[in-house]
């Protein structure tokens, strides 16, 4: 018993059968709990006021934007060494979800700095490298479409993911060369997430809130790629079968 | 290889359009940015560098699909991959002929557009050499956009889409380059992060490019 007997893609369908209605349940109700304790039953900050409040959504969204890439990334290599179809489409699946991903992360970025910092955009080193994180989703999922025959767009799909995260990693620290920007660093992973308050760390009033929203939106994730990928696997099955047809 | 090398590099020649039409392409360009953001020399001045990284940039994605768009039509991209050169040659050395004919022109050719944008004298020197060092760089992603599209029709929009996004580091650090030359500030560490970059995608791309072009001729 391997993971690798869900590479077939019967078994694969017949485990998201049983996997995918809990999957759905579970991922509402931890994002309601996680949005709803956070929008109403966490203190507002004391110098951002409510708006602190939009980052239940953003940063769950930046998180997963960037992990679907991983995600595709790993689907890739997975196509290309084991040839599974079924890592193929999940990649393909994971492409729009992520794209959406980001483009959340971006605007709830864009609402909440209108306030914070008095624009809607800059070109900071983050701001930016998530706006070519989406330009890489859009090439990513143009030449998708762009390919008829499945078996080479899913090979030239991957190799140009590969590719794409090389080139992603470096115009990300690219653009550090500019000054650090507006947007913080990383203090919401910093220095263990349970430990002790300090300055620097996000408080446990409004932490514990955000990983809900996290795992929320890591479930929610899981949910809509499973759900694509057996959409995909069903609609490669109809044109296998309208062929057949129009053969005989 | 040489002979290949010779064959691209004649056939640009004489199809016509190959380097003159980038060159003029990256003249207009330069000239309409005047236009666009008025002829006030000190702007101007403030964003020759980039606007003449762009320019070339631009014209460099012009001439992608030509690499291998007529060798898959008539059949002798089929030729070249079952010749005894290893695919990933004949691919560098149509890399290397598009740089030597599409971008060598415009490098040449940035400095004088500088005058028109009335870039600062420091700066001609740091454009010249940015441009030389970024280039190949381009030509290579380039070349492994072209091959990702060979096989799609009206692949041109698509190729422009999957480039530009792999263009950012090389721009970035170019235009850093030159424009930190332009205000006389030190140009070392972006100068050799370009040059890393040129010399990565060189050792690399023609790899990922030789790997795409067998998945597309099959």
């Amino acid at each position: 018993m391997s993971i690798w007997e869900y590479a077939n893609p019967v078994k694969f369908l017949r485990l998201t059968d049983k996997l995918l209605p809990p999957l759905a349940i579970l991922s509402i109700v931890t994002l309601t709990i996680g949005l709803v304790w956070g929008f109403f039953f966490t203190p507002d900050d004391f110098r951002q006021g409510s708006t602190v409040k939009i980052i239940y959504l953003h940063v769950p969204a930046a998180l997963m934007a960037i992990n679907a890439w991983l995600m595709m990334l790993v689907a890739s290599l997975i196509w290309i060494v084991r040839r599974h179809h079924v890592s193929a489409l999940a990649a393909r699946a994971a492409g729009p979800v992520g794209a959406v991903m980001t483009i959340i992360a971006l605007a709830t970025g864009a609402i909440w700095g209108q306030p914070m910092w008095g624009t809607w955009w800059a070109w900071d080193p983050r701001l930016t490298s998530f706006l070519i994180l989406f330009l890489f989703y859009l090439g990513y999922i143009a030449l998708w479409e762009a390919i008829e025959d499945s078996d080479t767009a899913a090979d030239l799909t991957s190799i140009l993911c590969l590719v794409g995260s090389v080139f992603a990693v470096l115009s990300r620290y690219a653009v550090n060369f500019w000054n650090q920007g507006l947007h913080q660093g990383a203090s919401v992973m910093r220095a263990g997430a349970f430990a002790g308050d300090t300055e620097e760390r996000v408080s446990n009033v409004f932490a514990i809130p955000l990983f809900v929203s996290m795992a929320g939106f890591f479930l929610l994730f899981l949910t809509l790629v499973l759900l694509r990928t057996r959409t995909e696997i069903r609609s490669r099955r109809i044109k296998a079968l309208l062929a057949k047809e129009r053969a005989a | 290889m040489i002979a290949l090398l010779i064959r691209d590099l004649r056939l640009a020649v004489r199809a016509g359009g190959g380097f003159g039409l980038g060159l003029s392409f990256f003249l207009i360009v330069t000239v309409l940015v005047p236009f666009g953001v008025g002829p006030e020399t000190g702007l101007l001045a403030k964003i020759a560098p980039g606007i003449l990284w762009i320019g070339a940039l631009l014209s460099c994605l012009l001439s992608l699909d030509r690499i291998f768009a007529l060798d898959f039509e008539d059949g002798s991209l089929d030729l070249l991959a079952t010749a005894p050169v290893p695919l990933e040659g004949a691919v560098l050395v149509k890399a290397i002929a598009h740089w030597l004919t599409s971008a060598l022109p415009l490098v040449v050719a940035a400095p004088l557009l500088g005058i028109l944008l009335s870039l600062p004298a420091e700066g001609f020197r740091w454009v010249f050499v940015s441009l030389l060092l970024g280039t190949p760089a381009l030509s290579v992603i380039g070349t492994f956009g072209a091959a990702l599209t060979v096989g799609i029709k009206r692949g041109g929009l698509l190729l422009s889409l999957l480039v530009l996004p792999l263009y950012v580091p090389t721009l970035i650090f170019g235009a850093e380059v030159a424009r930190r030359g332009a205000e006389g500030l030190a140009v070392e560490t972006p100068l050799m992060l370009l040059a890393g970059i040129s010399l990565g995608a060189l050792a690399f791309l023609p790899f990922a490019a030789a790997a795409v072009l067998r998945m597309n001729l099959r």
